[in-house]
């Protein structure tokens, strides 16, 4: 079998020097790059020679890497030591929507965004404690062909790519759309032409070297966008308090954003630190359940603790996934903190025609173009005065004129606009901008390159290779994997070509069908013995099923929910007024009460539900159901084969073999 | 050392209950208190804010390192340690 002199050996004992180099020539290629700035190379070139030098440096690992052994496309031969692994899965895990869009998200929500912080580093802990290192025992290739071992069937698998999928692809289909407008936005590429680059980008990193590939380039592309989302903000915070330490010093802004939210006149009740003014109590404590939970089973972050040379090494490889997922998340507040202050302090009062004429704040005409409109004032995009205006009066804003003072109800900002136009807010050379582009397009491709392989895995490996055709030569197998990984790939920038806005929305229902669908099978059969084939195939698709008809219902189907399955009105959380009137609608406009397949406009649209419950937190149905229905089923069918049981007392103790090792 | 696979579960399950508990106060129950503890102020960080921004974060990555050292102990003491 081997066809290929396994270079991997020499690689990983030197692999401290390898990146050590790499991120030596990364920085230098940067410091290149500003003097190519300062020679007065036009901006355009330069964000070209960002995305083309860094997916050539991609490129040129997945071609290194490139294997033509089973055990080496799917585990990457199980020979990535903990540190490495911690840092491919952080790349892996963190999203093109982690990057971008996570301090906008603290800008917009105050307090109630750090639901997103916390559910999304919280998870690793159970990931440690309950599932992670119990997978690596077991040492197979996919979550899938978990269950069907642990459960004994091909029905337990069907139900684990049923999930997967549900989860997998749209998620993959938003971070090729991220690479679109990462490209569209900061590099002034056509949106279609970034996301072919985004398509070229993610096969050259996965088609040859399978999972071996994708980790050693997804550690390159963790470090690249680190150093992009970390420069930025640390020459903020020095040039505002002489310490490139922002996670520290942005304690006085918040004490600052604090002090002018009073001046203005913002209720103490809606200020930035003031918990639960966007979120009650019971969607805040929901979503950080559902995030938690849901990264704890979303099967691309799983299949990577495969890789690591032993038990005690994907225990360890969690912490430091964690670790370095921590340096990104803690410093995302930090980030909406300073945007904040800087809105506060030199837009907000500032009068209309400043806009216009002042250079510092060029930024907002740039972000807030028509046909870009990242930023608006009184709702239109920032083009002439006359058209500010014009659109100010159209708001009801009376006797506007170029002398009126800009207030926080007339200025808004979009979410992805913060990170992308914090080096221009702050007067940074361009490189910067250049650095944070090529940042967001490494946390793209990376998640992109781990999605891929989990589905493309689970067609070749559990649906082909398990239960099609259990004789295929290793070849077959590796030709067949790669077929499949090349068709998804197409598929999937096929569809994000369309621009599909729903699909970007649908991300965060991936953490909540993740939970209700694959968290109670996972842990139930790992810790029990008694679950079984029957409860884990009922619980899986109870749970999933539950979780996918509410988010369907609420979203699309909202007048089905109120009619047939009781639901009412969410609340708004700060008055605990219903957020939509649905007797006074039904009776005054029947047709648009009853419209089915709403857009994100309908009064309804994501407004009903059970309990007040939002749609993003759905989890909270599914899962109890999952756990529920699982036990249930399994207590009223007979307990597991003794050949069951002496499988999972395998899996639960280290020493021995992987049980699943292919045979060479 | 020889090997008790059984004592070894045991241990197991108990170390998975504390770091589920520990795990339960940090990602809701101190949450619970966010506004008076929002009363208090270090280093202009309202606390209550505080720890949801990075003190909760800060103590799952200790426990983690702190969890793959005593879940080592444990296999180790109980024989079922993989060989290095």
């Amino acid at each position: 079998m081997t066809t290929q002199s396994s270079s991997g050996g020499d690689f990983t004992s030197n692999l401290g020097r390898v990146y050590a180099i790499y991120t030596g020539s990364f920085l230098g290629f940067v410091v290149f790059i500003w003097l190519l700035e300062k020679l007065g190379v036009p901006n355009i070139y330069l964000g070209y020679l960002f995305v083309a030098f860094t997916i050539g440096v991609y490129a040129l690992i997945g071609y290194i890497s490139r294997t033509m052994q089973v055990s080496e496309y799917y585990v990457a031969g199980r020979k990535v030591p903990s540190f490495y692994n911690g840092m491919a899965t952080a790349a892996d895990w963190m999203s093109a929507a982690s990057f971008i869009g996570m301090a906008g998200t603290l800008y917009a929500l105050g307090y109630d965004g750090l639901a997103f912080i916390l559910g999304w580093t919280g998870g690793y802990v159970l990931v440690a404690i309950l599932i992670a290192p119990y997978l690596r025992k077991f040492g197979a290739y996919t979550v899938p062909d978990f269950l069907a071992a642990r459960f004994g069937g091909n029905a337990a698998r069907l139900c684990g790519i049923l999930v997967l999928m549900a989860c997998s692809f749209t998620y993959v289909v938003a971070q090729i759309v991220g690479t679109g407008l990462i490209g569209a936005r900061l590099l002034g590429m056509p949106f279609e032409l970034a996301v072919f680059v985004g398509l070229v980008g993610i096969l050259v990193c996965s088609m040859l070297g399978g999972m071996r590939a994708v980790t050693w380039t997804q550690v390159a592309q963790y470090i690249v966008l680190i150093i992009a989302y970390l420069v930025p903000v640390m020459i903020l915070s020095t040039q505002k308090f002489g310490l490139p330490l922002p996670q520290l010093t942005y304690g006085s802004v918040l004490s600052e954003i604090a002090t002018r939210e009073a001046a203005l006149g913002v209720p103490a009740a809606s200020s930035h630190v003031a918990p639960f003014t966007r979120y009650d109590p019971l969607n805040f404590f929901g979503l950080i359940l559902c995030l938690m939970v849901g990264t704890a089973s979303l099967p691309h972050v799983l299949m990577r603790y495969f890789t690591t040379p032993s038990v005690r090494e994907a225990r360890s490889s969690v912490a430091w996934t964690l670790l370095f997922i921590f340096i990104l998340y803690f410093t995302a507040p930090a980030y909406a903190a300073f945007a904040k202050l800087e809105v506060y302090t030199n837009v907000i009062g500032q009068p209309l025609s400043a806009v216009f004429s002042n250079p510092e704040l060029g930024w907002m005409r740039s972000y807030g173009r028509p046909g870009l409109a990242l930023m608006t004032l009184c709702g239109a995009p920032i083009d002439t005065l006359q058209a500010t205006l014009a659109a100010c009066s159209k708001i009801g804003i009376a006797n506007v004129t170029e002398a009126t003072q800009i207030t926080l109800r007339m200025f808004a900002i979009q979410n992805d606009a913060i990170v992308i136009s914090t080096p221009e807010i702050a007067g940074l050379p361009y490189v910067v901008a250049g650095l944070v582009a090529a940042g967001g397009l490494a946390a793209a491709l990376s998640t992109a390159d781990g999605l891929l392989l989990a589905i493309a895995n689970a067609l070749s490996h559990d649906i082909y290779y398990k239960m099609i055709n259990k004789d295929a030569s290793t070849a077959k197998r590796l030709v067949i994997a790669r077929v499949l990984l090349i068709i998804v790939a197409i598929l999937a920038a096929w569809v994000a070509s369309t621009r599909p806005d729903d699909i970007v929305a649908m991300v965060a229902w991936a953490f909540s069908l993740a939970a209700a669908g694959l968290f109670p099978a996972l842990v139930l059969g790992i810790w029990s013995k008694r679950v079984n084939q029957q409860g884990a195939v009922a619980g899986i698709l109870a749970g999933f099923f539950v979780t996918l008809v509410y988010l369907v219902v609420t979203r699309y189907y909202p007048w089905f929910g109120v009619e047939y399955l009781g639901m009412y009105s969410n609340k708004n959380p700060v008055t605990g007024a219903n957020l939509v009137d649905l007797a006074k609608l039904k009776a005054e406009n029947a047709a648009l009460y009853f419209q089915s397949v709403v857009p994100l406009s309908h009064p309804m649209a994501n407004r009903v539900g059970w309990f007040s419950v939002s749609n993003i937190s759905a989890g909270l149905f599914g899962l109890p159901v999952g756990f529920i229905v699982m036990y249930v089923v399994s207590l009223m069918t007979p307990a597991p084969s003794s050949e069951l049981q002496k499988f999972i007392d395998e899996v639960r103790r280290p020493r021995g073999k992987t049980m699943m090792e292919e045979k060479a | 050392m020889s090997e008790n696979t059984d004592r070894h579960w045991q241990r197991t399950s108990t170390l998975m209950w504390t770091m589920l508990a520990l795990w339960a106060f940090f990602s809701f129950i101190i949450h619970f208190f966010v506004v008076p503890l929002n009363a208090i102020r270090i280093a202009g960080f309202p606390l209550g804010f505080y720890m949801a921004a990075q003190g909760s974060l800060i103590v799952f990555v200790a426990m983690l390192f702190w969890f793959s050292k005593a879940q080592d102990k444990i296999d180790r003491e109980e024989g079922v340690a993989e060989d290095e």
